[in-house]
């Protein structure tokens, strides 16, 4: 496969980017998306261009390094996967590809395609845990019977891999997909009840604190994300939040 | 430096509690004066951290992922073993120890295995009272699955995506005491040195890895939790960062490295597709409880497959060969996975292979399909049920218990595994050799700890399934915290480590000069190529068999190569960037020097126990075969520059309480 | 309104005022369409709504506030959502995961408000002119009369049906978002889901179809 790649080069976070265009040839169709980026470096190292900076990891989908924007769609145009685990068969002979960072101003580029994400651990500082001592001595784990069903959907929510695709694909940049995955987890558990009303409160304000924009309900982070995280979380952390509100 | 285990005296049972009691505490005012270092922030790194903070000590974490919820141990599938006998089938704290030791074929101690099964229930308590959502039982209750080569179901579990998790909960403990402002996390930051101050572990060299700069940290105890260092191999099933460097620095300066041949090889993930891969994908061991493994049983249908010309479901099944059923016919399909691994290699070095590249075998899920479908039409009182009517429903039963892992496959190889046969081949997966530690987890050097993948000390010569996430969080909740405090209950006057010292100026400056090294060398080379190279020495030679010779000649071409990539190797760009050819760089670079240590250390070892096979110790029937008398000792070794001149300490292993057997799965 | 300074708080607010503005478009359909089938009920209901102090003094002025809130907070907001992605995708393919009438609300939400400039100039103003500036005499009879030969203009009947079926795209996503803003999503959403989209497209359709009917049926003079 002989393909045309755009993508954002940018030095620094202090740089200004660009748009630079690349041609590649010999493209395998069971190579997966970063592996033809691989080749791509090798092909710039071996020119004298500096290689594109992306992050990835696990190369299996589960990390939530990877984070490309490719023509338009996180993940690229499949369904339920990460860039990670796109194949180049998606493609075809002859294709432009366009390659962003995920663009968000709470997702500074950090360099090329690589962005800073760190807003979403800030979230999860703020509230994202259960505060109980790491001691081993709680009550046994079989001592507090959870519905089957609850426990399903607490980790549904829980599969979120902290990607980002959410952001990048809601047209207002909005996290709340992501941080409403977390407030369900716990609000559907028993063991998170204590600390809900602050909890909630407390993602949130960190969320808004970080810049990202607001939720208008348009369901594009659920249909990109890539562990089809639902849109039911965030209903429920308005509910949780509402809730947290009157309780004060 | 001493080799001494510091095994505390008393029966096995009591040793854990013993110890606990024995040893020093420092009183709460006194830990706020402490600094721990935690790199690696995976189960065991994570886990460590937020006990440690939690206790009152200061806490800086270091990954090289842009978040600690990033590190590797998110892949782990499976699940997490636990003796709590919830389904009274008869588990106990005694038999998770010796499911364990024997998994391990023997070589791992003993008081460390048992203090590991001791412990396992209190994991689970622990991550269920931090809102893990492990999987339910229509009652509520926690259910348990069975894995391979155990009698009972003790394995705790969350769909497909346990270490996720597992590791999302530690990170959660961290993430409290991170707002406690207990911890100080150093995300996108990569050790590159440990700093020795009169002989202890007093701080680090750490990289930023986006802007470049190095930084001086320091503090009064040093943990390495950094995993394993499957990546020696290229391909593996770790993740493209994982590395060896922490360890190997550490080694470098006087931590005992023990082991480094005892790697585990995965016998179910998808097969290398063309010379782009970058790295394998693991299907989970739960596959084989329904898929049944076989090749052509003729070496032209063989030879037909890999051709395109004959497709494997128009294979006869008096034509197919079901080698695992056929070798070891109690097990069958289950055997454990070092057994597995090296049946389809044999195989697929005779010539059977069946993909492209002639290294795949076939995982068939028709057969249980079949089954599963005769009998919902049973339950379904659907007599006259037509094949194509069976078929569907036994398809429907296999997607409810497996249809994410299919999906997975799909994806990857466009292929579909209900009409078509899966194709699996073995690829690297973990590393049970890792930094030597004694019973309290403490390397060779005082004040460095090494916990979880990163040290050696649980899984003996083979790790069962689901025993890497207990052994990560037993290491950081529940070992580290306890024993860490003795250490540093002589620390309690000594106050803020200055950086601005010799040992700290002389250990950036070394640092700063393999940079320069790297950057100026401006050779023909790039970084993966040698990655590559050493993957394939390390695997052709080094890999799920080995013989004398071979190893022999992995030392003196590993010992070449690397040579060459301090000569020719290309690093673009500067120091003084975010820079992920040099990151690469600097990782390869303690590849190149582990794999030859590795390869001189299954020189040494003339036997085979679990995962470490050597072709000359063999039964007639191509078995493994133990050589208790001479080797049944932890092969610790000793820096002295070169790889090849490492000097060798042996901690013998005495078991007490279990008797030493011959594995035997036939 | 510090409440209003939380993401949900508002996004909240939006739903609130949008589902007072569904249910006042609901009670204003009924009584246009009642000028279609009995132009008598038209008259008395306009009467009633025009003269009862309640409605004037107390409905009216939460009517125009809630009017006001929900464009000046949608304008806010939609300020708001444009700074939180400053650089701006080259390629972003925003119909891949969410519908056009989710996407641009701001445009619906923009045309309506013109179109309710338009429908002030027309209707209030005068009508308010009409009773408290030049203070005529009440008259019960004249709203049906009035209302009929506003819609003689093509041009202002045209205007009048692109706004609606804007208006229409606007509810299609609106009414049925408000009920996941408030947090109501559960095994009855479907259902609520489906009655929404029939509720957004049957009553601009219900005026559209009724402004045609008067144009098509115009009074003598």
């Amino acid at each position: 496969m002989k393909l045309t790649l755009k993508i954002w080069r940018q030095k620094n976070a202090q740089a200004k980017g660009r748009m630079e265009t690349y041609q590649i040839d010999q493209i395998d169709g069971d190579m997966s998306f970063l592996e033809m980026l691989d080749v791509l470096n090798n092909q710039l190292i071996s020119t004298g261009i500096d290689p594109v900076v992306f992050d990835h990891d696990c190369r299996e989908g589960i990390c939530g390094s990877c984070s490309l924007q490719i023509n338009g769609e996180p993940h690229g145009p499949d369904r339920f996967i990460t860039t990670c685990q796109l194949h180049m068969r998606k493609f075809s002979d002859g294709d432009t590809i366009v390659i962003e960072p995920f663009r968000a101003k709470a997702f500074p580029v950090v360099k090329d395609l690589m962005v800073d994400r760190s807003a979403f651990d800030r979230i999860q500082h703020a509230g994202g845990y259960i505060s109980v001592n790491t001691s081993g001595n709680t009550i046994d784990a079989n001592s507090i019977p959870i519905d089957k069903e609850d426990a399903d959907h607490a980790f549904n929510a829980a599969t979120c891999i902290g990607c980002g695709a959410c952001v990048a694909a809601c047209k207002n940049a909005s996290a709340m997909l992501f941080t409403s995955a977390k407030v369900s987890q716990f609000a559907l558990l028993p063991q998170g009840q204590v600390e809900a009303t602050r909890r909630v409160l407390n993602m949130v304000e960190q969320m808004d604190k970080e810049g990202f924009g607001n939720c208008t309900n348009t369901g594009a982070c659920e249909i990109e994300c890539p562990k089809g995280i639902s849109l039911e979380n965030i209903a429920r952390m308005n509910r949780e939040f509402l809730t947290a509100q009157i309780k004060g | 430096m001493s080799i001494t285990s510091n095994l505390p005296q008393g029966p096995l049972a009591e040793k854990w509690t013993k110890h606990k009691n024995d040893i020093n505490l420092v009183n709460p005012a006194n830990k706020r004066n402490i600094d721990v270092i935690v790199v690696g922030t995976g189960l065991a790194g994570g886990s460590a951290a937020a006990s440690l903070a939690e206790l009152g000590y200061n806490v800086k974490t270091f990954c090289y992922q842009d978040s600690p919820r990033r590190a590797h141990s998110i892949a782990a599938q499976g699940g997490i073993n636990a003796a709590k006998n919830y389904q009274g089938d008869g588990d106990s704290t005694y038999r998770l120890f010796y499911d364990t030791i024997k998994g391990g074929d023997y070589r791992s101690r003993e008081a460390n295995v048992h203090r590991l099964a001791e412990v396992s229930g209190n994991i689970i308590d622990q991550c269920v009272a931090q809102g893990v959502p492990f999987a339910r039982e229509y009652g509520g209750l926690l259910d348990n699955r069975s894995f391979g080569g155990v009698l009972v179901s003790r394995t705790f579990y969350a769909k497909g995506q346990t270490g996720q998790q597992l590791l999302l909960g530690a990170y959660a403990a961290m993430n409290r005491q991170i707002n406690r402002g207990k911890i100080k996390a150093f995300n996108r930051h990569e050790m590159l040195d440990l700093v020795l101050v009169e002989g202890k572990a007093r701080g680090i060299i750490a990289r930023n890895l986006v802007t470049g700069e190095l930084e001086r940290h320091s503090a009064h105890a040093v943990v390495i939790a950094s995993g394993g260092y499957g990546n020696v191999f290229f391909l593996s099933t770790n993740a493209m960062g994982s590395n060896v460097t922490a360890s190997w620095k550490i080694h470098k300066k006087g931590a005992y490295f023990a082991n480094p041949c005892y790697t585990q090889i995965h016998p179910t993930c998808i097969p290398v597709s063309g010379d782009h891969q970058s790295k394998l994908t693991l299907m989970s061991e739960s596959l084989r409880n329904d898929g049944r493994i076989w090749v052509p049983a003729k070496l032209e249908d063989a030879q037909a497959v890999r051709e395109g010309r004959l497709q494997p479901t128009a294979i006869a099944e008096e034509d197919r060969d079901y080698y695992l059923e056929r070798r070891y016919p109690s097990f069958g399909n289950l055997v454990p996975r070092d057994v597995a691994s090296r049946a389809a290699k044999e195989r697929c070095d005779a010539g059977y292979g069946v993909n492209k590249t002639g290294e795949a075998v076939y995982l068939d899920f028709d057969a249980a399909i079949m089954r599963y479908g005769r009998e919902q039409a049973v339950i379904q009182h659907m007599t006259q049920a037509s094949d194509a009517e069976v078929r569907a429903l036994g398809e429907k039963v296999v997607e409810s218990k497996y249809g994410n892992l299919f999906q997975m496959y799909e994806k990857i190889v466009d292929q579909n595994p209900y009409k078509t046969p899966m194709m699996i081949y073995p690829a690297v997966h973990y590393t049970m050799g890792g930094v030597w530690v004694d019973y309290n987890l403490m390397t060779s050097i005082p004040g460095c700890y090494a916990a979880g993948e990163a040290n050696f000390s649980d899984h003996g010569a083979n790790r069962l399934g689901a025993s890497a996430l207990m052994q990560g969080l037993a290491d950081g909740y529940f070992v580290l915290p306890y024993t860490i405090g003795n250490y540093l209950s002589d620390d309690i006057r000594t106050g803020p480590i200055a950086t601005d010292t010799p040992e700290f100026e002389a250990a950036e400056r070394s640092v700063q000069a393999t940079i320069d090294s790297l950057i100026n060398n401006k050779g023909s080379k790039t970084v993966d190529s040698f990655h590559r190279k050493l993957g394939k020495i390390m695997w052709n030679k080094c890999g799920m068999s080995r013989n004398e010779t071979e190893l022999k000649e992995a030392m003196a071409e590993i010992k070449a190569l690397r040579e060459e990539f301090w000569r020719d190797v290309n690093v673009p760009g500067t120091a003084h960037e975010l820079n992920q050819e040099l990151e690469k760089a600097m990782r390869v670079a303690d590849f190149l020097e582990l794999g030859e240590l590795f390869a001189k250390d299954a020189l040494e070892r003339n036997e085979s126990c679990g995962g470490h096979f050597r072709e000359e110790y063999q039964t007639p029937e191509g078995e493994a075969l133990r050589d208790d008398e001479h080797y049944m000792h932890v092969s610790a070794w000793e820096y002295q520059g070169e790889p090849a001149d490492a000097i060798l300490h042996k901690e013998p292993l005495v078991y007490d309480n279990i008797q030493v057997k011959t594995r035997s799965y036939k | 309104m510090g409440l209003l300074n939380s993401s949900i708080a508002r996004k909240v607010a939006m739903a609130l005022s949008g589902l007072f503005l569904v249910v006042f478009l609901g009670q204003h359909f009924v009584i246009n369409l009642t000028s279609v089938i009995a132009p008598d009920t038209f008259n008395s209901f306009s009467h009633f709504m025009g003269t009862n102090g309640l409605v004037q003094g107390v409905l009216q002025p939460i009517l125009i506030f809630g009017v006001v809130f929900h464009f000046v907070m949608g304008f806010v907001l939609e300020l708001k959502n444009r700074a939180a992605r400053s650089v701006r995708y080259v390629a972003y393919k925003g119909s891949a995961g969410a519908s056009w009438a989710s996407r641009n609300m701001i445009i619906s939400g923009a045309v309506v408000l013109a179109f309710l400039g338009l429908h002030f100039y027309d209707f209030w103003i005068p009508e308010m002119i009409h009773k408290y500036v030049e203070s005529h005499p009440e008259d019960p009879t004249r709203y049906y009369a009035e209302t009929v030969h506003k819609f003689e203009n093509p041009i202002r009947v045209g205007l009048y049906v692109v706004s609606f079926v804007l208006l229409a795209v606007h509810l299609w996503h609106g009414f049925s978002s408000s009920f996941q803003s408030v947090g109501f999503n559960n095994k009855y959403s479907k259902g609520l889901q489906n009655f929404t989209k029939i509720y957004a497209v049957g009553i601009p359709l219900g005026f559209i179809v009724i402004a045609i009917y008067h144009h098509l049926n115009p009074l003598a003079h």
